[in-house]
């Protein structure tokens, strides 16, 4: 699932030469979806025009899958030029299960763990939990291809806790490039090949589902998910 | 001119002039009451807005404050600063180091207007950070940009006052989606989970510092 970040009244970062986010990530998404698809891939997009779904219809639409991989792309005001950054959603702390120091009084609540709602549901707001570990393990391996393609780049992923990314049910990754600050739109758009080759490098390195070209996904309700084989993560549903 | 005619003019003329000396002095009074209440709207405002004060029993001492280190990380400063012993007010007068007092414009994290409306701390030992408006309007769009912001702001809390736990960030005393597009502001920001609940903190506001002239250092 390749997702372009903003749209429509929404331009996201503006540069100060009239460089709109929203345009720059839906040219890099169309270039990532070719390239992606050249290689076997199978991509929807969450967008493919000047529109702006809310960040939940972004999610609701990658949730329709069982076995997705999420990719929202940005563009930053800020940072090196020329670097790009993969970033997994940073769960904070539940604070049920924060234990105080030893020997401290406290006052505060029992630290006893909510329990889970009966049928394995997890609140909708919460459904990126679920695949912290695999959206984090998704993002070092993108990051890798990527530090070697843009220099400057993290060598491994960064937590942070992007808002696209808190209600997918998938492993999940945001991508941002640096920046509409520094570069141009045509400058910024010809990356896209090269973050393209780390995004197809990294899913193979990572391959939660298998290799590209296996069986078709498991439920797909709409045809066309990036996913090469069946057998996603089992998480429970959302709601 | 026939004499009811004499009378009735007279009386309207009367009735003329106590209107006029009345309505004046109602227009007076409105303006008087008008003018109160623009000085108690000034004053309110300016006891909000206010930075937090340096008291002379603060204790100057080694500070650690995250600003920006180049154009993609925040890396902490040491600074000296009187700072109180009171969580609450030591609390805001770091954020407030960290808004007025970046080494160079350059390691600015948070936009240099922003206001402290407000610094609460929960017995639980979640302190809840409310900033004007300007944090979300000014702060650059951007995953990096915000996250820096946000990191700026948890980072110092965390190296400076002791037993805060986690970080609420409230947007003039709202709770917003996200902070300039990218960063989630509905959740909480980890401080320092396995610190206590602080036997000092105060689930009360904070009141804000009478206005003074105090440039706090901050």
């Amino acid at each position: 699932m390749i997702d372009a970040a903003h749209g429509g009244v929404d331009n996201g970062a503006r540069g100060p030469n009239g460089v709109n986010e929203k345009d720059v990530s839906l040219a890099l998404a169309r270039g990532i979806r070719a390239e992606l698809t050249r290689r076997g891939f199978r991509v929807v997009m969450t967008r493919d025009a000047d529109t702006d779904p809310a960040f939940d219809d972004r999610a609701a639409t990658a949730n329709q899958f069982a076995d997705a991989i999420y990719i929202s792309l940005h563009v930053a005001s800020t940072g090196t030029a020329g670097t790009v950054r993969a970033y997994f959603y940073r769960i904070a702390t539940p604070f049920a299960t924060i234990v105080p120091a030893a020997g401290v009084e406290t006052n505060s609540q029992p630290t006893t763990p909510t329990p889970s709602p009966p049928g394995g549901l997890v609140p909708w707001r919460e459904a990126q939990a679920a695949f912290d570990d695999g959206s984090h393990r998704f993002a070092d391996a993108v990051q890798a291809g990527l530090a070697q393609k843009f220099s400057g780049s993290p060598a491994t992923g960064t937590s942070a806790a992007v808002r696209d990314l808190r209600s997918v049910a998938a492993p999940a990754i945001s991508i941002e490039l640096s920046s509409v600050a520094s570069l141009n739109a045509s400058s910024l758009e010809a990356m896209g090949p090269s973050v393209a080759s780390a995004i197809a490098q990294g899913i193979l390195e990572f391959h939660p589902f298998g290799m590209p070209g296996g069986s078709a996904a498991t439920s797909p309700s709409v045809p066309g998910i990036l996913v090469p084989s069946p057998a996603g993560p089992a998480g429970g549903g959302t709601h | 001119m026939p004499r009811w005619v004499k009378i009735t003019l007279v009386g309207l003329a009367v009735a003329v002039i106590i209107g006029l000396v009345s309505f004046g002095g109602l227009r007076r009074r409105m303006k008087r009451l008008s003018g109160q209440d623009e000085t108690a709207d000034e004053l309110a405002r300016h006891a909000v807005l206010a930075p937090p004060i340096s008291t002379p029993t603060d204790a100057e001492v080694t500070a650690t404050i995250y600003w920006g280190a180049g154009a993609d990380k925040i890396a902490p400063v040491q600074v000296q600063l009187p700072l109180s012993a009171d969580p609450v007010g030591r609390s805001r007068q770091v954020l407030q180091a960290l808004i007025a007092n970046p080494p160079t414009p350059g390691q600015q994290t948070l936009p240099a207007d922003t206001e402290i409306l407000g610094f609460y701390i929960l017995p639980d030992g979640t302190a809840v950070a409310d900033f004007s408006d300007a944090l979300a309007s000014e702060t650059p769009s951007g995953i990096l940009s915000e996250e820096n912001a946000v990191d700026s702001i948890a980072q110092t809390l965390a190296s400076n006052v002791p037993n805060l736990r986690r970080l609420k960030i409230l947007i003039h005393g709202q709770e917003a989606e996200t902070l300039a597009g990218h960063v989630d502001l509905t959740g909480f920001f980890d401080l320092n989970s396995a610190a206590p609940p602080s036997p000092n903190a105060s689930a009360v506001p904070a009141m804000p510092a009478p206005a003074a002239p105090s440039p706090a250092p901050h």
